[in-house]
């Protein structure tokens, strides 16, 4: 039945192909403009490192002076060195970095190449363990490495490419500046989407090109680049001191379970606790564990742009739909004659209501193939416009099966009223007023 | 024209004309909206710095390692903008509206306030940068000579004094409204009062836009050009010309640093507002769709509807009806539809603002949007409704009346 509910469609679908043309048209359009936003969505706001983001938690505490706002307020998104080192130090997860962000200015082994900037991360040696970065050569540093400020790094692929070729260069020399540190590994390619272990740095840029102990940047130096909050009325002379009244590195804490996460709590409370007691922190305790997930929720890391241009895309769906309804209802009012005489010949009210949804589904599948190509071209468009993440927007499987359910899924909402009144057609009227 | 057979007419074809009435009201809701996005996208494109934007020029310089007289090497560059030709002045300035970088502090009224007033972005600048940015003074003066200190010698003071600021009118009419800023203290970074000197027109700060007010507060600290970077107003003609001179004499000047941005302040602007002009491309696109496939849709309808009243349209005819009043009556169905889909599509429009209000900060929808958006609409579908109508009004009486 269902080949020759089929046959009737398209039959009728060919009998009125304006009609059919603008019905397919109105849906591909909305399928297309709902799609293309999906998947960009989609892409901004996937897990960055699925498995372990609800075990990865950043660490906020309130250091800042005593001020008139209400406790409870959001407390400042960095640490001071003090916590931050005192953290790493009492070493109560399962693993913890404290890192900032910088930029290096880099000279290439071949003399004839002039120097260039790069951007840089200074972390603690879980970095490259707690992130699960993969390696093409070597490893990272380790604890000791931290401890005794070791002139090592660690290099990202696309600048192993362009400083060595590509070749392995661990053991070999980078030049920073004017100092020398010794290559000890190499990152394979590595972008988490978002940027999310540093949202300042960028919430979509590709990750940093050089990797230096926290220790030893701080020691050189190597200019930092980052956001700083200084508070009280002094004016401290070194700002990167470890008793500096400024909020500047972050701190990532890994744990092995997501229970944990009370207990480390707690820990946290007590921290700031014994900091009020010895002067330090002003206000009372007042502290923050978010996990991967509500850390990117709470800073909105998807751009209110993007948001709004999917409820655009969506509201547009909902119209083109809207049209998809009526104009099905025009066609099968148009044919109820012909409803009446197959009604008059035996066919049920349910074997009517069939073919009309066979009907709207034929509908829906073309109209789903000009969404995906409308979708892969407006994709395309996506990519053309100059933002980071605008290489990002790919059409991959479980989007493109999805752009083909939902036009189905639409196509056979949409068809459900005219269907249901071609069902309703008495065929004793059609019949007489031949 | 009688619209109670309109009237009935419509009640025996509910569907349909529920589903045209639908459709406006969503179409309405949504363009009208997205109009008004466009609207406000452009107008933040529009805003003002303050800034001879045409004529600016920004380098910024970075070295490779460290040197220990930056100050020195900061007025020997200074010296050697200013000898190129074509550039009328040259500055060192912190940041820049449209920049990467922004700082900012809180502002008091007295010293110790637990809660500061507002915050404001603080420019630092040096001899000449007031001048070079093009700010234009509206009252009290601009900083003389030797009021300039040096970045660094604050920093190191044992206490942070700053004498004198200018602010921008605003930032001016917020802290002290109704007065004369002039000669008001504000507290900056410690407990000693800074005087205001002066107050320019306006300067919009490194992100302009913040829903909490654009501030903005003047300093006379000359940072390094490590602090900073440099800021050149030429003739606009040579801009291009005198990019590549300046940043060529900078790397002269020492060969441990390399210019690492250089850049036209336009071409800044034009940078920051991508992402903006990409929205407003997007919205309108969508609302050229959405109104076409509206319009297509009524032009379906109509066409389905005239189809199943031929009989009833050959009655009227062969009673005497004129061609123009069988027109008539098909364009006034349609306007009482796109009506009440009007009206319905306006009060969606209102909510759906509400909505944006809440989570994106956008002002209300003017009331303006009422009648242009009911005008647009109503146009929209007495053309779509044109065509069939016209085909409906072409009937001759004799055809139909033989039968369907």
């Amino acid at each position: 039945m269902f080949r020759y509910y089929l046959e009737l469609s398209l039959r009728s679908l060919r009998r009125s192909p304006a009609l059919t043309a603008l019905m397919v048209l109105a849906l591909g359009l909305g399928i297309g403009a709902s799609m293309t936003t999906l998947t960009v969505f989609h892409v901004l706001s996937a897990d960055p490192i699925p498995g372990k983001s609800e075990r990865l938690f950043y660490v906020q505490l309130d250091a800042t002076e005593r001020d008139g706002a209400p406790p409870g307020t959001e407390p400042l998104q960095q640490l001071t060195r003090f916590d931050a080192e005192t953290l790493l130090r009492e070493k109560r997860g399962l693993r913890q970095v404290m890192m900032t962000g910088g930029r290096v200015a880099l000279q290439s082994p071949q003399a004839d190449v002039k120097a260039f900037f790069a951007s840089a991360r200074y972390t603690s040696a879980d970095f490259f363990a707690m992130f699960e970065t993969p390696w093409r050569y070597g490893r990272g540093w380790d604890a000791n490495d931290d401890a005794t400020g070791a002139r090592v790094a660690v290099i990202s692929d696309p600048m192993n490419q362009k400083l060595f070729g590509g070749a392995d260069s661990t053991g070999k020399t980078l030049r920073v500046g004017d100092k020398e540190l010794r290559i000890v590994g190499v990152l394979a390619a590595w972008r988490p989407v978002p940027h999310f272990y540093d949202l300042i740095a960028g919430r979509y840029v590709d990750s940093e090109a050089v990797f230096v102990p926290f220790s030893t940047a701080l020691a050189l130096p190597l200019p930092i680049v980052g956001s700083r909050s200084c508070w009280g009325s002094g004016n401290p002379p070194d700002r990167n001191a470890v008793n500096a009244p400024c909020a500047w590195i972050q701190y990532w804490v890994e744990l092995a379970t997501p229970g944990d996460a009370t207990a480390y709590r707690q820990y946290l409370v007590d921290h700031s606790a014994r900091q009020i007691a010895a002067g330090r922190f002003e206000r009372p305790s007042n502290v923050r564990l978010r996990n991967v997930g509500d850390w990117l929720a709470f800073k909105q890391v998807v751009p209110g742009d993007v948001r709004l241009q999917l409820w655009l895309a969506f509201g547009f769906l909902l119209v083109c739909l809207t049209n998809t309804v009526g104009l099905l209802l025009a066609k099968c009012l148009k044919r109820a004659p012909e409803i009446g005489v197959r009604r008059a010949l035996g066919a049920t009210r349910r074997a009517i209501f069939a073919q009309f949804l066979v009907e709207a589904g034929a509908v829906g599948v073309a109209g789903g193939v000009l969404g995906l190509g409308l979708a892969l071209l407006g994709l395309w468009g996506v990519r053309q416009n100059p933002a980071s993440y605008a290489q990002l927007a790919q059409l991959d499987a479980p989007m493109l099966v999805t752009t083909l359910l939902l036009a189905l899924l639409a196509s056979l909402l949409a068809g459900l009223l005219p269907a249901w009144r071609a069902c309703q057609v008495t065929p004793a009227i059609q019949l007489k007023s031949q | 024209m009688d619209i109670r057979p309109i009237l009935s007419t419509l009640r025996r074809h509910k569907t349909a004309a529920t589903l045209i009435v639908l459709e406006i009201a969503l179409t309405c809701a949504i363009v009208c909206n997205a109009v008004f996005l466009i609207s406000n996208r452009i107008e933040r494109m529009a805003a003002p710095t303050g800034l001879a934007e045409s004529e600016l020029l920004h380098l910024q310089v970075s070295g490779i390692a460290k040197v220990d007289n930056a100050d020195a090497l900061t007025l020997q560059d200074l010296a050697t903008l200013r000898g190129l030709p074509g550039v009328k002045s040259a500055a060192v300035v912190n940041q820049l509206p449209f920049g990467d970088n922004s700082s900012d502090t809180s502002i008091n009224l007295v010293p110790d306030q637990p809660t500061a007033t507002l915050q404001a972005a603080f420019y630092l600048t040096g001899d000449g940068t007031v001048e070079t940015l093009g700010l234009r003074l509206l009252e009290g003066r601009n900083f003389l000579p030797e009021e300039y200190l040096a970045q660094s010698d604050v920093e190191h003071a044992a206490e942070v004094r700053l004498p004198t600021a200018l602010l921008d009118r605003a930032t001016a009419a917020r802290l002290f409204p109704g007065k004369s800023a002039v000669g008001q203290a504000i507290y900056l970074f410690g407990n000693a009062p800074t005087r205001i000197i002066g107050v320019v027109e306006r300067l919009a700060p490194p992100q302009p836009g913040n829903p909490d007010g654009d501030y903005v507060v003047v300093l006379p600290v000359r940072p390094s050009y490590r602090q900073g970077s440099y800021l050149l107003r030429v003739d606009p003609a040579q801009r291009h010309a005198v990019l590549r001179a300046a940043a060529a004499a900078l790397e002269g000047n020492d060969s441990r640093r390399i210019v690492s941005t250089q850049q036209l302040f336009e071409d800044m602007r034009r940078s920051y507002y991508q992402q903006d002009r990409w929205m407003t491309a997007v919205l309108a696109a969508v609302c050229l769709a959405l109104l076409v496939v509206t319009a297509f849709g009524i032009v379906g309808l109509a066409s389905f509807w005239v189809q199943q009243r031929t009989r009833m349209i050959g009655v009227r005819r062969a009673l005497g009806a004129s061609r123009r009043q069988i027109l008539g009556y098909f364009q006034t169905e349609n306007f009482l539809l796109t009506g009440i889909g009007i009206g319905i599509g306006m009060v969606g429009a209102y909510a759906i603002n509400q909505l944006l209000m809440t989570h994106y900060e956008l002002p209300r929808l003017p009331w303006l949007c009422l009648p242009i958006g009911a005008l647009a609409l109503w146009a929209l579908g007495q053309i779509a409704v044109l065509g069939p109508a016209l085909r409906a009004a072409a009937l001759p009486p004799v055809v139909v009346m033989r039968g369907v």
